[in-house]
């Protein structure tokens, strides 16, 4: 990988969002990923959805592990610290730099080895837990950076690029994360910005674990015939229960949409979500059903994507920790060492 | 055989089972000798086990401040069957056997060369309580009570412990109370009181203070500005989690909201625990994570990262018997390696050593400071001999004019001013560069953290220069660790030696007293007490000064002398190593004998040990 910087020359004319900042504003260096990579697409998504939501790019932390998709937090975002850390393990110090400053927006970027293989641990603790983040796995089933093995997210019976068959079971995360509490749970599909951009944005706004797995195609490694994670199959296949609209809070909600095909979400913050329901009666409240839903349609061979799951007034750990409302990086002495005086009278205790 | 006399100056071992509420009682005991102004040194021997197997409580009486452990039993307080041989075996002749005479015992299973106290205490505990679970109890404090008798403690300083523990509670402490002087009273009408080992007042206790090193160190991290606490349970350090909590549920909770302003997390393993600390550091907060052996083994790949990534964490290293499981409840030095070098490729780490609780105190404050300033992990290598008991030492001491040091941190108001950031350029020729807190400044100082290399304004390069470059700083920033890690303790002796001898941590206690005894054996000889690595010139002069090094270590495998050997380049025939490994704390008499044994093989005669 080689490390290219772009150009800073901005056209006068580009659109500039309620902060005055231009798209390229959240950009990032120029991805090194081969080139159709369901990951760019995705990266471009995540450019997008906080253009679009007005968000102060130093003000997010991104974060991720190793691999193919933990290399995109290089392509966004540029004015955002960010850290790349060992594999499969982004959720711990995910963790740990949020309990060190809430008033950051956390967004950590795995794949599906980094999450579903190696760090299966820390993507199910770092959930539970209600970490407020936004946890993205760009899922294409496959090694890339080694070349091409399969991951615990590969199909039984899909084919690899040498024509190996696997015979393991599969780990659905969208599934782990419905039954281990995610407040958030959607996937989405590299090639569907559509339904990707607003999904972004609304796991940004939820204020609790938000988990996106979005299917990601591999070109070089996963997008042959008898992969089922190739752009091909993934199009033939794709059951989509919703596509989202978004509504930041602190804008006037004004819709287009005829209102017998919405559903309206509140969100914590004060933003609605909008579901534009495509399938019958899908209710993104209910975990159980969409456990079953899902399950239902993974048995027919269908992939379902969109919003599975929101809860409205998630608790996030910051809550169940009962911390202060200041970030815990920015106390000092005075806050936090109890002086002399009281050391005394811990020695008189001991005596 | 004559029985031993001895005031203020023996060993009880209590010889317990394991969940029978012993543990109190037997404080009970050593903090009333304290309160005479006597020093107590007691220890915990106990299995890996919650309820069932032997346990023993050794406490070391003594008035000139001996807090080794000694080794050997003067009065044994036997109230474990399954391991009666055992501790018989290890009283001096001439000591005493406490035991419960209720079920006679066959009398092969006595000695002949000791004094026997035979007292029926379950039969005294049936006659007055009906309860199944007092009479467990209570069975154990009317064996302290009888103590006190036979040994002289003051009943009435008794009296005000057991006061100030059920403060509140009339009950318990009439019931407590009443089941002291049941014991008492049967000790003072059927034996002559006090035998011969006793106990007077003294005044040799003073201000000092007893506390465990974990509890100590817990508060180091309060006053040293911790808000961030992650850990996975593991034997002997849970209790320094645990005592972080206690603390700063007292004296860190916002007076108006009650808020908290610390986290603490329970991770799910060892490897979250320390992601939880880098990521915590690397966004600004002081963080540490408390672990032993086991944990450090699998922390390894994160250590590298935050070395190479440069991210201050703290990591508290409470050392039990390796390797694998080991013994996990027994203490060893034995991780000296394994964290001086943790991780692959080429590292090495800022590792302290505290002697006792005051130090761990003092080293856990100091350890954030010195992670913050170097940016990189540091270890604070205590054990469970230092961190799992009470041990008697000086008063904890705060400055209130003290500053926290958090290091070379480019401020917005820097970023603002104009000031060239470059994360990993060595501006101050220190090896130390300026790192920002993610979310500072819009447009400056925004960097991306990695484990792979990078060239000085942190954009990744594989180009072999710049990762050189990079290594090179990080041996500069070593250098730069040697000014300010604690320095060495010299203990010289009168006349200088052309001996010395080199120890650390909680060698201490049994290193001070063999000094003694070598010296009245005509054997003086100098000592330097180790407390960080890496070594300051101070510990290179005195291996350099010396003829001859002893390095006395509770591991197999001589680690601290590999280190010595390896980082200042010394020829390994000038060392020779006192090893003590079995899992019980070294102890000044072996010290001493295998010191006296090897200056005899070594060809060093007495005389030539003085100059």
């Amino acid at each position: 990988m080689t490390y290219i910087s772009k150009p800073k020359l901005h056209h006068p004319k580009l659109p500039v969002n309620a902060l005055g900042y231009t798209r390229r504003d959240y950009e990032g260096a120029v991805s090194t990923l081969c080139a159709g990579c369901g990951h760019d697409s995705i990266s471009a998504g995540i450019i997008q959805a906080f253009f679009d939501l007005s968000i102060e790019p130093h003000r997010v932390a991104k974060l991720s592990g190793i691999g193919c998709s933990s290399k995109t937090p290089s392509y966004f975002l540029g004015s955002s610290h960010g850290l790349n850390s060992v594999h499969g393990r982004m959720p711990s110090v995910l963790t740990g730099a949020n309990l060190a400053n809430r008033d950051l927006i956390y967004i950590g970027v795995s794949g599906d080895g980094d999450s579903a293989s190696i760090g299966l641990g820390q993507f199910a603790h770092s959930l539970r837990r209600g970490v407020n983040m936004i946890y993205i796995v760009e899922n294409n089933g496959v090694y890339g950076l080694t070349k091409g093995q399969f991951s615990a997210t590969a199909d039984t019976g899909t084919k690899s690029k040498r024509g190996v068959e696997n015979k393991d079971g599969a780990i659905d995360l969208v599934a782990l994360a419905l039954q281990l509490g995610a407040t958030f749970v959607a996937r989405g599909f590299s090639g569907d910005k559509e339904q990707l951009i607003p999904l972004i944005k609304a796991a940004i706004e939820h204020q609790g674990a938000a988990f996106l797995d979005i299917i990601s195609p591999c070109v070089a490694f996963n997008n042959h015939s008898g992969s089922t994670k190739s752009y091909d199959y993934i199009r033939e296949h794709n059951e989509i229960v919703n596509r989202l609209d978004f509504m930041p809070g602190r804008e006037t909600i004004t819709t287009e949409y005829k209102a017998g095909s919405l559903r309206e979400i509140t969100q914590h913050d004060g933003s609605v979500l909008k579901l534009r329901k495509l399938a019958n009666d899908f209710d993104a409240h209910d975990p159980t059903a969409s456990m079953t839903y899902l399950h239902e349609r993974a048995h027919q061979g269908e992939i379902v994507t969109g919003l599975l799951y929101i809860k409205s007034e998630p608790e996030e750990l910051h809550q169940h920790l009962k911390t202060v409302d200041a970030a815990l990086n920015s106390l000092g002495e005075k806050e936090l060492c109890p002086g002399h005086t009281t050391l005394e009278t811990i020695n008189d205790t001991l005596r | 055989m004559k029985p031993i006399e001895a005031e203020n100056d023996f060993v009880v071992r209590f010889a317990n089972v394991n969940g029978s509420g012993s543990a109190s009682a037997n404080l009970l005991f050593a903090k009333s000798i304290l309160r005479m102004g006597i020093p107590v040194s007691p220890r915990n021997i106990f299995p890996s086990n919650i309820q069932g197997l032997p346990t023993w409580y050794e406490v070391r009486v003594s008035e000139q401040g001996w807090l080794g452990r000694r080794g050997g039993i003067d009065l044994l307080v036997a109230m474990n069957p399954e391991t009666w041989d055992q501790d018989l075996a290890e009283i001096e002749p001439g000591g005493y056997l406490f035991y419960d005479s209720t079920k006679p015992m066959p009398l092969a299973k006595f000695r002949d060369d000791i004094q026997v106290i035979g007292i029926p205490l379950t039969q005294i505990c049936n006659m007055h309580y009906t309860d199944v679970r007092q009479r467990q109890l209570f069975k154990n404090i009317i064996y302290i009570g009888a103590l006190a008798a036979l040994l002289d403690i003051d009943f009435e300083v008794m009296q005000n412990l057991v006061s100030e523990q059920y403060k509140g509670k009339e009950t318990l402490l009439e019931s407590n109370i009443q089941a002291i002087q049941l014991g008492r009273d049967y000790a003072l009408s059927e034996f002559d009181c006090p035998i011969g080992i006793r106990v007077s007042e003294g005044l040799s206790v003073g201000e000092k203070i007893f506390i465990e090193g974990n509890s100590a160190a817990a508060l180091g991290a309060v006053y040293g500005g911790a808000t961030v606490a992650t850990w996975y349970p593991i034997t002997p350090s849970s209790s320094l989690a645990e005592a972080f909590e206690l603390h700063c549920k007292k004296y860190r909770h916002d007076p108006d909201t009650d808020a908290a302003r610390y986290a603490i997390l329970q991770a799910e393993d060892e490897l979250a625990a320390i992601g939880m600390v880098i990521g915590a550091a690397w966004n600004g907060a002081r963080a540490f994570t408390a672990t032993s052996g086991p944990g450090i083994s699998l922390m390894q790949e994160f250590i590298g990262f935050a070395y190479f990534a440069e991210i201050p964490a703290v990591i508290f290293d409470i050392q039990r018997g390796g390797p694998s499981t080991g013994m996990p409840t027994r203490t060893q030095q034995s991780d000296i390696l394994l964290c001086a070098y943790a991780s692959h490729g080429d590292t090495k780490h800022v590792l302290l050593f505290p002697q006792d609780p005051k130090e761990a105190f003092e080293m856990s404050a100091a350890a954030f400071d010195l992670a913050d300033r170097l940016q990189t992990p540091v270890f604070v290598m205590m054990d469970l001999d230092i961190g799992m008991n009470q041990r008697l030492c000086d008063p904890l001491e705060w400055d209130d004019g003290r500053r926290y040091d958090r290091g070379k941190v480019m401020t917005r108001e820097m970023l603002e001013r104009g000031e060239e950031f470059a994360r990993y350029l060595d501006v101050e020729n220190d090896g130390i560069a300026y790192r920002t807190y993610p979310g500072t400044h819009p447009t400056e100082g925004a960097y991306f953290t990695r484990g792979t290399t990078k060239d000085s304004q942190a954009k990744y390069s594989e180009a072999g220069p710049d990762y050189v470059e990079n290594m090179q700083r990080l041996l500069r920033k070593f250098d730069t660790a040697k000014e300010l890690v604690p320095k060495p303790v010299r203990q010289w002796n009168d006349p200088p030696s052309k001996c010395g001898v080199i120890y650390y941590g909680s060698t201490s206690p049994a290193m001070i007293e063999a000094f003694e005894a070598l010296k009245t054996g005509g054997l003086g000889i100098d000592g330097l007490r180790i407390r960080a690595f890496p070594f300051g010139d101070e510990v290179e002069n005195f291996i350099r000064n010396h003829q001859h090094v002893f390095i006395v270590e509770q591991n197999r495998d001589a680690q601290m002398r590999s280190l010595l050997v390896n980082e200042l380049g010394m020829d390994p025939a000038k060392f020779t190593s006192v090893l003590h490994y079995d899992g019980t704390p070294i102890t000044a008499r072996f010290i001493a004998s295998e010191i006296a044994q090897k200056l005899v093989v070594t060809g060093e005669s007495r005389s030539a040990a003085a100059t």
